[in-house]
């Protein structure tokens, strides 16, 4: 890449003018995006897209404008990444890797699905694998090994408690168990926040009933 | 790597093969045993992490969660092998970045030097399926060949992490059309057929399987429909997500997509270690083809009788 093209590309982004979200873009390396001529070859060769309303080159564009909204919107979690834009983007924008920094960037933003929160902090932090073998109480798959002639758990973490321990003490030390914690707390008070709605809505409601009750007396 | 540690390899497991479809990890064991090569155990090895959603959450913990597993190989010093696109493309991506980026490597080494370990990039992560067709070779393979299939249709399911992304895989660039994967199976006699949109990604992957199984089920539902168009008599893969998807997905879309598909899909679904052992003359109990249980929701869900009962003159 030429110093011209490089000075262009990776140009300082303005406070005054853009998001801060914009600048962690940037800072994500996502200011490759800029090199993008809007084609379309992405959103057009992307399976996902053909039964969603999931569009490429529209979320990109959304995440270099600075466009916030674009961290919440479900629909950049149903990349699934299976490379073919990457492979066919003419300007070489490494674009499936951009959808997994601007997934990074929303989940550090707190926003994760709750499936995802619930893989991420109860299977795979506490087992150390994404799909476990299941407990004591649920037998049936170490049965389903042993059926085929192998030992009831794989020689894997499953049977190596300190290779747990271990894989923990990295998380903890890359900044995961933090991350989680932080996500945690964030949905346990949207929760709170959201019953307590809820229940004030309930209560309105009843008193709209009673109202009606008494009217019809 | 020396003459002495040819064809030895450390065995990456991952969790879907030995926690879901013990019987995957059954053929490879027994495939690799039978060609001669030694499989060591990778003990005390992790989630790879799952590229679709740990990577989607948190880069760092990805790569330094990968590169602990490779450093388990590393003590030993051999290759991994891995028989799932999604480990291959988390090991390999990880390894291909910490050996072209100093300053990644160094922030890894950091946390890994707490747990007493560090990242040499000393090793190369294979996908099983590289080993037999670059390691090996079809030559070396031909020579173990002992029933030749007639009449069996395949449609052969690459996945997307076994081919891409290309610069980081062993394929020479190649990725809208590869051949090794029908080449393996082609020594069997089976005939790899040609359907619409062979390379389309299974939808497991990518954090979307978790997210919506609707929208995971729609991908199957499209891939099995051009499958089944094809005539294809068995799916063969070499990733165990995508076997479940395509396996367990023939249920849901089944049940999630009733009134668009007809008749319900029941293709069997064989992993290519089970289809080429059988070619070789390996016990069918031994590859993990025969039930010899009678546990309840197990896998696999779709039946595979109907491809043993299709072969089965063909293996005497």
């Amino acid at each position: 890449m030429s110093e011209n093209v490089e000075k262009y590309i990776k140009r300082k982004v303005y406070n005054s003018t853009s998001s801060n979200i914009t600048q962690k873009f940037v800072d994500a390396g996502l200011e490759k995006l800029r090199a993008c001529i809007n084609c379309g070859t992405c959103t057009g060769s992307c399976p996902s897209g053909r039964r969603t309303a999931y569009r490429t080159r529209s979320v990109l564009r959304r995440a270099l404008t600075g466009d916030e909204s674009v961290l919440q919107d479900i629909d950049i979690w149903f990349c699934s990444t299976c490379y073919t834009c990457y492979e066919r983007c003419p300007r070489d924008i490494p674009v499936t890797d951009m959808i997994i920094k601007l997934r990074n960037i929303a989940v550090e933003e707190g926003y994760i699905l709750d499936a995802h929160f619930g893989l991420a902090n109860n299977i795979f932090y506490k087992t150390g694998h994404g799909v476990p073998a299941n407990g004591e109480g649920n037998k049936k798959w170490r049965d389903l090994r042993e059926s085929y002639g192998l030992p009831p758990l794989p020689p894997t973490v499953h049977v190596h408690p300190e290779a747990v321990k271990e894989c923990q003490d990295l998380m903890k030390s890359v900044g995961f168990r933090d991350l989680l914690d932080k996500i945690e707390k964030q949905k346990g008070k949207e929760k709170a926040e959201r019953e307590k709605a809820e229940a004030k809505k309930a209560e309105a409601e009843e008193v709209e009933n009673k109202k009606k009750e008494k009217k019809k007396k | 790597m020396s003459e002495e540690n040819k064809w030895k390899y450390g065995f990456f497991l991952g969790c879907v093969t030995p926690n879901r479809y013990p019987m995957i990890e059954a053929s490879i064991r027994a495939v690799f045993d039978h060609l001669g090569a030694e499989i060591l155990e990778l003990e005390g090895a992790s989630c790879c992490p799952a590229p679709g959603v740990f990577r989607a959450f948190h880069i760092p913990t990805w790569l330094v969660i990968a590169a602990r597993n490779i450093t388990l190989a590393e003590e030993l010093g051999i290759d991994i092998i891995t028989g799932c696109n999604g480990c291959y493309g988390t090991l390999r991506d990880a390894w291909v970045e910490l050996e072209h980026e100093p300053e990644l490597k160094k922030m890894v080494n950091e946390h890994l030097a707490k747990v007493g370990r560090e990242f040499k990039g000393s090793i190369e992560p294979k996908h099983l399926v590289q080993v037999l067709y670059k390691d090996m070779g079809l030559d070396y393979l031909r020579g173990f060949v002992k029933h030749k299939f007639k009449d069996l249709k395949v449609a052969v399911h690459y996945g997307c992490h076994i081919v891409k992304p290309s610069d980081k895989r062993p394929w020479g660039g190649e990725s809208e059309d590869p051949r090794f994967l029908d080449e393996l199976i082609e020594l069997t006699g089976a005939t790899s057929i040609d359907y619409k949109d062979k390379f389309m990604c299974c939808g497991a992957g990518g954090a979307v399987r978790t997210a919506v199984k609707e929208i995971s089920a729609d991908f199957s539902r499209e891939k099995l429909e051009n499958m089944r168009d094809a005539g294809a008599d068995i799916i063969i893969d070499c990733c165990p997500f995508c076997h479940l998807q395509l396996d367990l997905g023939q249920m849901e879309a089944n049940g999630i997509y009733k009134d668009m598909i007809g008749e319900p899909y029941k293709i069997p679904v064989v992993y290519v270690t089970q289809l080429l052992g059988l070619s070789f003359g390996i016990d069918p109990n031994l590859l993990g083809l025969v039930k010899n249980h009678d546990l309840k929701g197990v896998t696999p869900f779709i039946p595979i009788e109907p491809f043993l009962e299709k072969v089965k003159d063909q293996l005497t």
